[in-house]
């Protein structure tokens, strides 16, 4: 292999590569593309909720992670009439479902503490932040449990999108970017198709209706020219808009000149929202990404054993003994039995913990690891963002290190503080953050953000920052599986290996999508109980 | 400079993982990242590099840290003694833990050399680029 200081460009992207890619503006999500690269199913195949009848009285099933794919199967397990009982390492349940509120004390490994300082009804989700409507088991559970839901923005038109190297370091509006590059390359199209340059390409007849379209879509002109008129005003916004009476008069907008619009590299952030997974509608839970878990595990209470550290999981023909640390007991170590075990550890934390289970399992358990990510939950004494740049929601791209600023999609307009997404790298930005104490990463964070919101300086009030490598309880932020690992390893995962079979999102064709762990769940317990009553 | 001891990385990989890693208490950390580039590591310092991508995981001091599982310590950990084990490690990832394959071969052998004779660790022989080329697969 020849030795290389940068990632090899890879020859085919998948949608959310790409979409990443766009997200960033400027690649800053090269890792996580590669990372994440392959074996995205086109959509989830939920079909309602598993059929579990006629399970065998007495039939028990230990599961072990109360996160979303734990508490599905605990939840629909149970309703099945299978004896089941959960072990979870934290003090609650939700896993990477996580959300971080004022009051909140987060221990990062290292022993770096911090206490969150976030005002009522304000919170940071330092994982998954956002639900397709088409991840079909996350919104299945949200409705059966009556989770309410709120719109989440992924495209704001009024937004930014901003390079340190392009404007002089002068953030853009998404929507002058968008309209701009789609009205020079309709023009341009245009020029070559009236000049016979598309001729051999596209039929005379299918020219014509081209020419059409591209004037459409372009916003061009009569001469199909793309310039300040009321046409591209409307698209990408007016310099004075439109108003009443005598001092209504608009004034157009001015498109930027297509040279410095490709030379910007914004045209990166075009495609955002554009991906199957980013399409609108989004969702988000009101007041943060754990209800859904929460609302489960509201189900299964009595089921559950907090601050449980596996140490050992055991099988034989008998069933499977799980050895832990009850860290409510001081430290006692207590052993759970069932018949079959349901295991969703990440692979990152299950790799260290000794079982016995088969060769092909264990590899695949081994040959997963676990991606860089990094955000910061910025808190701000007022919300600027929507009182000075009316931006109410959705995400502004950039090529700093923090990736992305997302803005609040609730709350719109309220007087008090608001709470940021202040950054959201991937790759080696991700370590960089990581790497760091939590303190220096939210300064570093307000510093980036002050060149695209000056507001940051004065208005900054307090922060929270989450680099997943060191989260104690999955050393990573989700498994990173290419394609060769997938190929050899992804179907012993899946296996029912005797008595133990595991789920999570690494176990599943949308890693670190919240989906992934429930389709894994489902797909896992249904596997379990045709096993169970097959015999 | 003499060439590395090579060891069995089967023993190494097992020696790894019995490594202790205590929990630390709080920490302070003066090193503030320089954030070069979004798509590479660009340094070529070991220190630098340690600073970048190693302390996130195995800590500022080295001594790595525990929770639901751990990050081995590499303060004082004699499973470095054959600089291949990490130099395997750092280019081929291992369990949980990342491949840096796209880290030149000079960096490897700078964030190795760095660690090897640091955190407690006094190997007096470096590794090489051209035994960090030996261990790409």
């Amino acid at each position: 292999m020849v030795a290389t200081n940068s990632i090899p460009p890879r020859s085919r992207m998948t949608r959310r590569e790409l979409l990443a890619m766009i997200g960033t503006a400027a690649g800053s999500s090269v890792m996580y593309q590669a990372a994440t690269s392959l074996g995205y199913a086109a959509e989830s195949e939920f079909k309602g909720p598993p059929n579990l009848s006629g399970a065998p009285k007495g039939t028990s099933v230990l599961i072990l992670g109360a996160g979303w794919a734990g508490l599905v199967a605990a939840y629909e397990l149970g309703k099945a009439g299978y004896k089941v009982q959960v072990l979870e390492y934290r003090e609650k349940a939700g896993g990477r479902a996580w959300t971080l509120r004022g009051g909140d004390t987060y221990t990062e490994l290292g022993g770096f503490t911090q206490k969150v300082g976030f005002d009522k009804g304000h919170y940071l989700n330092p994982g998954p932040w956002r639900v397709p409507y088409h991840h079909r088991g996350v919104m299945h559970y949200y409705h059966e449990l009556g989770v309410k839901l709120e719109p989440f923005f992924q495209v704001n038109y009024n937004a930014y999108v901003h390079s340190k190297t392009a404007f002089g370091g002068k953030p853009q509006r998404y929507r002058h970017v968008l309209a701009d590059f789609n009205g020079h390359v309709a023009e341009l199209l245009s020029k070559l198709g009236h000049k016979g340059g598309l001729d051999g390409y596209v039929s005379k007849e299918d020219q014509e209706k081209l020419l059409e379209a591209l004037q459409d879509w372009g916003a061009l002109d009569d001469d199909y020219a793309y310039k300040a008129n009321v046409e591209t005003s409307n698209r990408r916004g007016f310099e004075k808009d439109p108003g009443g009476g005598l001092s209504g008069e608009p004034v157009f907008s001015k498109p930027i000149e297509f040279s410095q619009l490709l030379r910007s590299g914004l045209w990166r952030a075009i495609g955002t929202g554009s991906g199957y997974e980013f399409q609108t509608a989004l969702f988000q839970p009101e007041g943060g990404m754990d209800a859904g878990p929460l609302a489960l595990a509201e189900k299964v209470k009595d089921k559950i054993t907090f601050n449980a550290k596996v140490t050992e999981i055991n099988q034989d023909s008998g069933g499977v003994t799980v050895t832990y640390v009850d860290g409510k007991a001081g430290g006692a170590v207590k052993t759970a039995k069932a018949d079959w075990c349901l295991c969703t550890i990440p692979a990152s934390i299950l790799s260290q913990i000794k079982k016995n289970v088969s060769a092909d399992m264990d590899a695949a358990i081994n040959a997963l690891p676990y991606e860089a990510a990094f955000k910061v939950g910025l808190q701000f004494k007022r919300r600027f963002w929507e009182q000075d740049e009316e931006i109410y929601g959705g995400i502004t791209y950039t090529d700093l290190p923090i990736s992305l600023i997302a803005y609040p999609n609730t709350h719109y307009g309220s007087k008090g503080k608001g709470v940021l997404l202040g950054a959201y790298p991937w790759g080696p930005f991700a370590y960089e953050f990581a790497a760091m104490a939590p303190e220096e990463r939210v300064k570093k964070c307000v510093e980036f953000g002050a060149q695209i919101h000056p507001q940051y300086r004065q208005e900054f009030d307090t922060g929270v920052a989450v680099a997943w490598h060191r989260v104690p309880w999955t050393l990573g932020c989700f498994g990173a599986w290419t394609e060769a690992k997938r190929a050899e390893h992804y179907k012993n995962m899946c296996q029912i290996d005797g008595r133990i079979l595991l789920a999570g999102e690494h176990v599943s064709y949308l890693p670190a999508w919240q989906e992934g762990a429930v389709q894994s769940s489902l797909d896992a317990i249904t596997r379990l109980h045709q096993r169970v009553t097959a015999k | 400079m003499r060439p590395v001891k090579p060891l069995s990385l089967a023993a190494l990989f097992l020696a790894a993982l019995s490594a202790t890693s205590p929990v630390g208490a709080q920490r302070t950390d003066a090193q503030s990242s320089d954030f070069a580039d979004a798509r590479r590591f660009p340094y070529q310092n070991g220190e630098q590099l340690y600073h970048a991508i190693c302390q996130g995981c195995h800590m500022p001091d080295g001594k790595g840290a525990t929770g639901a599982g751990s990050y081995p310590a590499l303060a004082t950990n004699p499973n470095l003694e054959a600089g291949t084990y990490p130099v395997h490690l750092v280019v081929n990832g291992q369990k949980a833990m990342p491949s840096f394959a796209y880290l030149s071969d000079e960096q490897v052998a700078a964030v190795v050399n760095y660690v090897r004779t640091h955190f407690g660790n006094g190997y007096k022989d470096t590794v090489t680029s051209e035994d960090v080329k030996g261990m790409r697969h």
